[in-house]
């Protein structure tokens, strides 16, 4: 059975079923995140104090710099794709692949120093919002990671059978992976500089 | 080459300029930090440099400066959701204040 609406949009939408339906899976991905916000900003309204100069800003600013040089090394795996060429598609989506694992592995290290120290998420409020915040932004990092893993892997060979779709689905992945780069840009500030 | 692949050769010049402001607003907001500005100023500085940023992916990495109308009523329902989710604390905030509130016992 063929799923309509793959490749040509819809005449009512005016969109392909994939791409609305990304739009409305990051809708309440926004949802999801601006509940742990407002979490955020009551117990910060509601403490006498916040820690200040916990977590390392240079840490924190180089894996802003490398989530965002992800975010466009994915728009050029999709921007290839459109200019047909196979071969810079896949080594921009490698290197986005690359530098998620050099987010996290920067992410350990930061969790690693606080944990050794005796600072679980129960040391304090603070880190108890920021292990959530962290932790949650970590885990869609590696659900992308795996997304990206198949189209390196065995998803590749859809571009050989209909590469309208394939270009379709890394187009939707990269909607996913700007996103999770949106939500870092507003954490950085929120729980490194503030 | 696909159909619309100038128009993507000349999307690659806008990520990439995109990029570099991405680049300079990061460094910015690190350099504003160290300022010793009041809280609230450096709350406000601070996100303020975080919206522009999201609004550049949202804008040019992920098109929706030049969506379709579906996309953008799908994102107006959310902003009113997410509006209305982050001015719970507010309200929670003001209850607990309000001691000649009549709502409030």
């Amino acid at each position: 059975m063929n799923i309509p609406y793959t490749v040509e949009a819809r005449p009512d939408s005016g969109l392909a079923n994939g791409k609305l339906g990304i739009w409305l899976f990051l809708a309440s991905e926004v949802m999801l995140f601006g509940a742990l916000f407002s979490t955020y900003i009551l117990l910060r309204v509601g403490a006498d104090t916040w820690p200040h100069g916990e977590l390392s800003v240079p840490l924190g600013a180089v894996n802003t710099i490398i989530l965002i040089g992800s975010s466009v090394t994915m728009v050029m795996a999709w921007a290839s794709l459109k200019m047909n060429n196979w071969g810079r598609h896949r080594m921009f989506l490698a290197l986005t692949f690359l530098l998620a694992l050099v987010f996290l592995v920067n992410k350990y290290f930061e969790y690693e120093e606080h944990l050794l120290a005796g600072e679980g998420p129960n040391h304090n409020t603070f880190l108890a919002i920021y292990y959530t915040l962290t932790g949650l932004h970590g885990l869609h990092i590696v659900g992308g990671m795996i997304v990206m893993g198949y189209f390196l892997g065995p998803g590749a060979g859809l571009w050989k059978r209909n590469p309208a779709q394939f270009t379709n689905r890394i187009e939707y992945t990269g909607l996913y992976w700007h996103f999770v780069d949106l939500v870092w840009i507003f954490l950085f500030p929120v729980l490194y500089l503030l | 080459m696909h159909p619309d692949s100038e128009d993507v050769q000349k999307s690659v010049r806008s990520y990439m300029i995109v990029f570099a402001m991405l680049m300079v607003f990061t460094l910015v907001t690190v350099g504003v930090a160290r300022l010793s500005f009041a809280v609230p100023v450096a709350i406000a500085v601070a996100l303020i440099i975080a919206a522009m940023k999201g609004a550049m992916v949202a804008g040019v990495f992920m098109h929706l400066s030049h969506e379709k109308r579906w996309v953008y009523g799908t994102l107006v329902l959310t902003v009113v959701f997410f509006a209305a989710l982050l001015l719970l604390p507010v309200i929670t905030s003001l209850d607990s204040l309000a001691t000649g509130n009549p709502w409030v016992r």
